[in-house]
């Protein structure tokens, strides 16, 4: 196991390297003088002095390769520059926004994760009848639409016609309890519509798989009750895949909060990301970014290693 | 999971079901293609004419899904909006579908040090969410039809490139193969020859399901205003601009989700309905 854990480990700090690589270079690889596009592109006329000055804030005035170097040994000691705007350290400005874009992803992972397992083991344990295509052709719509008209559906309904909850804004919980937990639940139900569908789909394809092994018909042989057939043996090894799944998910929410946080005006991680579009704000955009795949990379080796925890083979391969 | 697809001792009924994905997805996606090719044929108004008169309309026979808070008419946008999607979501998956089958074909048979460069670099690539590292270049190439195309043509490569190579790794050990090679052919006619019809399958299935994420992210950057400028008619855009006057009526916000939704679904169907048909071994 220890072994396992070293080597999977390893691998993503490989991986943590080549992104902050990809990253890097992007802004370079882009068609256009870097200092240019930070500054607006064709349509802005920036005069010498603030082409001069980005350029030294940038440190593109250095060769390439020194920049990279530099770039990667400030980025691993969690530097990751100041603001254009404001010159406040993107990191700090980070540290701030990640907590509320937590309390989006969290919730929603709980909700899709709470939903779509037993709906995909019901959709399964019903293969044949009704109620097995009418679940799965419920969750093939539940991908199919994207995040966004999901949340402003939801808007639609509930806050415009039905007049429930509020269309959107953000209450810390520290202020008004209640007022977070209102302002909350439109934009965690947005979130989770998608990833539900996908562990439904996931729970069921793999409910159905291991329901065809022959340890289920001995099982079944040995008398054991239909129930504790499902429960106890179907379901324990079903879950095997659907974790990694589920893992994947919560890697992607926190980039599918973007459009969510947008529509909610929900002050996290992605609406920072939003607002420094206008302004060309680079080193929070590239911040941003990175910390999203930072964050994917580090669930995602959580995940494989819970896997290698629950299934024994792994571990030994 | 164990019986052959296609095979005559299937019961016609399951056959019927398991076609009914295709059966569905494709008259879907084929009348999208006829709307969006023969919109200015088809539609009463121009997509982008004001009418300072009719703003928020419901639908009527003049306007047969009412109008935007410019008094354009709704349906008139959303076919010539199909028009973006659709060339968004082709142009792209051909890109990538292109891109992916060279580097993964590349990766499979250049040696060690290449394979191990172009997969590392594809699983990076894959751990950035497509939609930020989407909106991150778009920023800085300008928002455009032809900027949105290749960002997302050069996001979904690893996607393709994955499917490659694996499958050319499994295939090029073939017998088949083998005495191909063993008859003196070259990598290059090897490649073109036995191995890209062979794994024509999964691309496909894979090509399909790409379209429909294309789709997402082109209409979430659109719903960003990262898309093609206005008056252009994307679909998330009119989503988001119509969700500013909510109070007003909420069908202007209805009809584009349903045509984004509808659209993404069928290339969802098609891509499933495809996997089973072409190759019931990847069904999971």
């Amino acid at each position: 196991m220890l072994q396992y854990v070293l080597r999977r480990t390893g691998l993503s700090l490989v991986l943590l390297f080549v992104i902050a690589t990809i990253l890097f270079f992007s802004l370079h690889l882009l068609p256009g003088d870097p200092a240019l596009l930070v500054l607006g592109g064709d349509a802005a006329q920036p005069t010498p002095e603030q082409i001069a000055l980005v350029r030294a804030k940038l440190g593109l005035d250095q060769p390439i390769w020194l920049q990279y170097v530099t770039w990667l040994r400030r980025v691993t000691e969690g530097d990751l520059g100041r603001s254009l705007v404001d010159d406040r350290p993107v990191a700090r400005d980070l540290a701030n926004r990640l907590p509320r874009t937590l309390q989006l992803v969290i919730p929603a992972t709980l909700i899709a994760t709470a939903l779509g397992l037993p709906l995909g083991m019901f959709a399964a344990r019903r293969r044949g009848r009704l109620a097995d295509p009418l679940a799965s052709s419920t969750a093939l719509m539940g991908f199919s639409v994207p995040v966004f008209v999901v949340g402003m559906l939801l808007v639609a309904l509930f806050s415009i016609t039905l007049g429930w909850l509020p269309p959107a804004g953000y209450v810390p919980f520290g202020e008004d309890p209640l007022g977070f937990l209102r302002h909350l639940i439109l934009p965690t139900l947005a979130l989770s519509a998608s990833p539900m569908a996908i562990t439904m789909r996931m729970t069921r394809s793999s409910f159905l798989e291991q329901s065809s092994l022959d340890y289920v018909r001995t099982a079944r042989a040995k008398g054991l009750p239909e129930p504790a057939v499902a429960w106890r043996h179907v379901l324990r090894n079903a879950l095997l895949p659907v974790v990694t799944v589920v893992g994947l998910q919560i890697g992607g929410m926190f980039a599918g909060a973007v459009l969510v946080e947008y529509i909610f005006s929900w002050p996290g991680l992605n609406t920072l990301l939003l607002n420094s579009i206008s302004t060309r704000d680079y080193p929070i955009i590239q911040g941003v970014v990175l910390l999203a795949a930072v964050l994917f990379v580090f669930v995602n080796l959580v995940t494989d290693l819970c896997y290698a925890l629950v299934n024994p083979r792994i571990r030994y391969e | 999971m164990s019986e052959a697809g296609g095979g005559a001792r299937i019961p016609l009924r399951r056959r019927v079901r398991r076609h009914a994905q295709i059966l569905i997805a494709l008259p879907l996606l084929a009348g999208l293609v006829l709307v969006a090719s023969f919109a200015p044929l088809l539609m009463r108004h121009d997509p982008n004419s004001l009418n300072p008169r009719v703003k928020v309309q419901p639908p009527s026979q003049t306007y047969v899904l009412g109008t935007d808070e410019f008094g354009r008419d709704i349906l008139s946008r959303l076919a010539y909006g199909a028009r973006i999607t659709l060339i968004v979501a082709f142009a792209s998956v051909v890109l990538a579908a292109v891109g992916g089958t060279a580097l993964g074909t590349v990766a499979a048979y250049a040696g060690r040090a290449v394979e191990m460069v172009i997969m590392r670099i594809m699983d990076g690539m894959l751990c950035f969410p497509p939609i930020l590292l989407g909106i991150f270049v778009v920023t800085f190439l300008g928002p455009s039809l032809v900027n949105l195309i290749l960002v997302i043509g050069v996001l979904y490569i690893p996607r393709f490139t994955r499917v490659v190579h694996s499958s050319t790794l499994a295939i090029r050990e073939l017998e088949y193969v083998e005495s191909a090679r063993a008859l003196g052919s070259s990598a290059i006619r090897i490649i073109a020859r036995a191995i890209l019809p062979n794994i024509l399958a999964p691309i496909m299935v894979q090509a399909s399901l790409a379209a429909g994420h294309a789709i997402l992210m082109e209409s979430g950057l659109s719903f960003l205003g990262l898309g093609p400028p206005p008056p252009a008619p994307s679909w998330g855009r009119m989503v988001e601009q119509s969700g500013r006057y909510m109070q007003l009526s909420i069908l202007p916000i209805i009809w584009p989700s349903a045509a984004i939704s509808a659209t993404v679904l069928g290339f969802n169907l098609l891509g499933d309905g495809l996997r089973d048909l072409l190759d019931p071994r990847l069904r999971n």
